[in-house]
C-alpha cells in the first residue's frame, strides 16, 4: 500500500518535472533555418545583383535588433545562392561578441562598436589583424503613444526625459501643451511604458534623451531601463501591445513596430524650423551627418543626438557587422564577403528598408563597400 | 536413481540463485549509480553557481542582499537581489494561497463527493491543465487575465486597501502586478497540486472511512477526522511540488509583470520582480560579467528553493506519527 502510493507520487512528480523541463527546453530554439526556399519575383530580381561565393555553412550571432534585416537577407541570398547555409543566432549584442571572440562565428552582430578590451580580444582571434566594425543596419525609434483624439503630437527632448522620469505626469500638463497649440489633451494620467528587459534600444533612446533632454534625464545611457517611475514590459512586441492596449500610454519602439501595429509617432521639435517625423528618410538625414569615429578599415559612427538640422531625425539607432580586417577564417572568407557585398549593395539596404529599416545614405554605404574587398 | 534427482534439482535451484544474485547485483549497482548520478549532477550544479557568483559578488560594488538595482555591467557594477528575492516569495505566496485550498477541494471533490461518471473526465481535464506550456499561460494572462483583474483590484483598493498591503497607490494603471502574477501562477500550479493530492486521497483505507462513517460522523466529519489527516503529508509534498514550479517560473511572469527596481509592499501596484524573469529578460543582452551576476541571483533561488523544500521535509517527519499514515 505504502509503496504504491509512493511510487505514484514520485512517477508524478518525475513526470512534472520532465514536463517542465522539455517546456523550458523548447522555449529557447535556435534560430537555425536552413536556406529559404526561394519566393516570388522579387528574389529573383535581387539574385541578379548577387555575387555568390565559395559556399558553405557561415555562422554568425548577435544583437537581435538587426535579426529581421539578417531574414530578409538570408532569403534573398540563400535563394540566389543555395549553396550556402547562413545561420544567425540571435542571442544578444554581448553573446554575438564573446562567439565572435572565441573564434566560433564568422561575424557578430551588435548594437553597438566594439570597446577597447573587446578589440585587444579580438587580436588572438584575427591572428594578423583585430575586429572592425561595419555599420550595417540602421534604424530610428519612434516615440509612439495612444491617446484618444491625439493624431498628430510634438515633444522634445527635455519633454520627453521629463515623462518618462515621472516629472511630467498628466497629458495636459503645461510643457506638453506649449508645444502643441491648438490640441485638446486630456487631463488624464499619463502611463510611460518602457522595456523591462535589456536592449540596444533602450541604449539608443536613453542616449538620446541623456544627450538632448537638457539635463532632464540624471540616468546614465544604459540598455537597463535607469528611470523607477512607469510601466514596463518585455520585447518591442511586448510594449507595442501595451500602447495599444492603455489608453494615455506613450512608449518607444523601433519604427517596424509601430507600423506593423498602426501606432502613431510623435514628432520631434529639435531646434529645426519644424518638428521632424519619424520617417526612415528624415532618420537617413542623420546617419549622413554622422560622423565617422573608427580608425582605418573600422568605419564605427559618432551619431548627433542633439542635431538641429533641418529634417533630420535625432532618435536612431545604427547596428553593426563585426569581423577581423586581417585574419578571418579562410574557409568563410570567400562566403563572408560575398554575403557582405550583397547586404550593403542598393538591393540589399532597400530590401530592409521594406522592412522599417533605414537604407544607409549612399556616401555612407560605398566607404563600407570601400572595406569589404580589403578583408582578407 | 532415487537420489539423481533431488541432486538436479538442487543443482538447478542454486544455478537460479546465483543467476538471480547477478541480477540483483547489477540491479542495486545500477541504482546505487542513478542515486550517485543524481548527487553529483546536483553538486555540479552548486558548484558551478558557487564558483561564477563568486566571480560576480567579490566585484560588486554594492551590497549583494540589500540593494535593489540590477545594473552588473555599468562601469560601476551594482547588483542586489532585494527586489528579487521579494518579488519570488511574494508572488509564490499568492500563488499557494489561492491555489492550496482550492487543489484540495477539486482533489476531494474527484476522490469523494463526484460521481464516478463524471470524476475520470474531470481528473483528465485538470491533468490537461498542466500540459499547457507557460507561454500559453503568459500570452492568456497578459491579454486576458490582466484587463479583467481590473475590476478586482479596484474593488480591492476600496474595501481592502486599509491594509496597506492591497492599497493602490498609483493611478490609471493596469494590474500588471505580482498580485495578478501570483493567480496567473495559481493557475498553473493547480494541476500539479490537484494531480498528487487526489491520488494521496484515494489511499485512504477504506476502514477508516467506514469507522468514522459507523460512529455517526457526517460526510464532512468524516473528511476531516479521517481523510485529511491521513492526507496532511501528500498535500504539503504537493504543494512543495506546486510551489517550485511557483518559484521557478519564468517566461508567464516576463509576459505579465510590469517590472521595475523599486520594492513595494503595496502587491497592486506596478513593480518588482522575480528571479526567473529577471534572468530571462537580462541575459540575452548581458555581458560575461553581467551573466556571472544573473548565475548569482540563480543561486539564491536555488539556496530558497532547499530551504523551503528541507522545512517541508521537517514539517512532514513530524506530523508523520499522527497522520495515520503508517497505520
Amino acid at each position: 500500500m505504502k509503496l504504491q502510493r509512493n511510487g505514484r507520487t514520485k512517477a508524478l512528480a518525475i513526470g512534472a518535472m520532465a514536463l517542465v523541463s522539455s517546456l523550458s527546453l523548447a522555449a529557447c530554439g535556435s534560430d537555425n533555418n536552413p536556406a529559404p526556399t526561394p519566393s516570388g519575383s522579387s528574389a529573383g530580381s535581387a539574385s541578379a545583383a548577387i555575387a555568390c561565393g565559395k559556399g558553405g555553412q557561415l555562422l554568425a550571432s548577435g544583437s537581435t535588433a538587426q535579426g529581421n534585416a539578417i531574414d530578409v537577407w538570408k532569403a534573398a541570398y540563400g535563394s540566389a545562392c543555395s549553396s550556402t547555409t547562413i545561420t544567425y543566432g540571435g542571442g544578444g549584442s554581448g553573446a554575438g561578441v564573446q562567439q565572435f571572440n572565441q573564434g566560433k562565428v564568422a561575424f557578430a552582430g551588435s548594437d553597438s562598436a566594439l570597446k577597447p578590451t573587446e578589440v585587444d580580444a579580438s587580436k588572438a582571434v584575427c591572428k594578423t589583424g583585430q575586429g572592425i566594425d561595419l555599420p550595417m543596419v540602421a534604424g530610428l525609434v519612434s516615440v509612439v503613444f495612444n491617446v484618444d483624439g491625439v493624431k498628430n503630437l510634438v515633444l522634445d527632448g527635455p519633454t520627453i526625459a521629463k515623462i518618462f522620469d515621472s516629472k511630467i505626469t498628466t497629458w495636459n500638463d503645461p510643457a506638453i501643451a506649449a508645444l502643441n497649440p491648438g490640441v485638446t489633451l486630456p487631463s488624464a494620467p499619463i502611463q510611460a511604458i518602457h522595456r523591462s528587459d535589456d536592449s540596444g534600444t533602450t541604449q539608443n533612446f536613453t542616449t538620446y534623451l541623456s544627450k538632448a533632454g537638457g539635463g532632464n534625464w540624471t540616468h546614465a545611457p544604459s540598455k537597463t531601463w535607469a528611470g523607477t517611475g512607469g510601466q514596463s514590459a518585455s520585447l518591442s512586441a511586448g510594449v507595442s501591445a501595451q500602447i495599444k492596449q492603455v489608453k494615455n500610454s506613450i512608449g518607444y519602439v523601433e519604427l517596424s513596430y509601430a507600423q506593423i501595429n498602426n501606432l502613431t509617432s510623435a514628432s520631434i521639435a529639435t531646434g529645426a524650423t519644424k518638428p521632424v517625423d519619424a520617417t526612415a528618410a528624415n532618420a537617413a538625414t542623420t546617419f549622413a551627418n554622422a560622423k565617422i569615429v573608427g580608425t582605418g578599415s573600422d568605419l564605427s559612427l559618432s551619431l548627433d543626438y542633439a542635431t538641429k538640422a533641418e529634417g533630420a531625425y535625432p532618435i536612431v539607432l545604427v547596428t553593426y557587422e563585426i569581423v577581423c580586417d586581417k585574419g578571418n577564417n579562410p574557409a568563410t572568407l570567400d562566403t563572408l564577403k560575398s554575403f557582405l557585398t550583397y547586404t550593403i549593395s542598393d538591393a540589399g539596404q532597400q530590401a530592409i528598408g521594406d522592412k522599417g529599416y533605414v537604407p544607409l545614405p549612399k556616401e555612407l554605404a560605398s566607404k563600407v563597400q570601400a572595406v569589404i574587398p580589403t578583408l582578407a | 536413481m532415487t537420489s539423481s534427482p533431488p541432486a538436479e534439482s538442487e543443482g538447478r535451484v542454486r544455478r537460479s540463485r546465483s543467476d538471480s544474485r547477478r541480477g540483483d547485483s547489477i540491479f542495486f549497482n545500477l541504482s546505487r549509480g542513478s542515486g550517485i548520478l543524481l548527487l553529483v549532477i546536483m553538486a555540479a550544479i552548486a558548484g558551478f553557481l558557487a564558483y561564477r557568483s563568486w566571480l560576480a559578488i567579490s566585484k560588486d560594488q554594492a551590497n549583494f542582499l540589500t540593494t535593489f538595482e540590477w545594473t552588473p555591467d555599468a562601469a560601476k557594477p551594482v547588483f542586489g537581489i532585494a527586489v528579487l528575492a521579494f518579488g519570488t516569495v511574494v508572488s509564490a505566496v499568492i500563488a499557494m494561497a489561492i491555489a492550496v485550498p482550492v487543489a484540495i477541494g477539486i482533489a476531494l471533490f474527484i476522490s469523494h463527493y463526484a460521481p464516478r461518471r463524471i470524476a475520470q473526465p474531470f481528473a483528465y481535464l485538470v491533468d490537461l491543465l498542466a500540459a499547457v506550456p507557460s507561454i500559453v499561460y503568459g500570452l492568456w494572462g497578459a491579454l486576458f487575465l490582466v484587463p479583467h483583474m481590473a475590476g478586482l483590484t479596484a474593488w480591492m483598493d476600496q474595501y481592502l486597501g486599509w491594509t496597506f498591503v492591497f492599497k493602490q497607490t498609483q493611478l490609471g494603471v493596469t494590474p500588471r502586478n505580482l498580485f495578478t502574477v501570483g493567480v496567473l501562477l495559481a493557475i498553473m500550479i493547480l494541476p500539479i497540486i490537484t494531480a498528487v493530492t487526489r491520488e494521496v486521497f484515494r489511499q485512504v483505507p477504506r476502514a477508516h472511512e467506514e469507522a468514522a462513517l459507523a460512529l455517526g460522523a457526517t460526510r464532512w466529519e468524516m473528511i476531516r477526522t479521517a481523510v485529511l489527516p491521513f492526507g496532511r503529508p501528500g498535500i504539503i509534498s504537493a504543494s512543495m511540488l506546486g510551489l517550485g514550479r511557483a518559484l521557478g517560473e519564468t517566461i508567464a511572469v516576463a509576459t505579465v509583470l510590469s517590472t521595475s527596481s523599486v520594492l513595494s509592499l503595496h502587491v497592486l501596484d506596478l513593480g518588482g520582480g522575480t528571479f526567473a524573469q529577471n534572468i530571462a529578460l537580462k541575459f540575452g543582452e548581458a555581458m560575461p560579467f553581467g551573466r556571472d551576476a544573473l548565475m548569482a541571483s540563480g543561486l539564491v533561488l536555488f539556496v530558497i528553493t532547499l530551504l523551503v523544500n528541507g522545512a517541508a521535509r521537517l514539517i512532514i517527519a513530524r506530523r508523520k506519527e499522527y497522520s495515520g499514515a503508517n497505520a
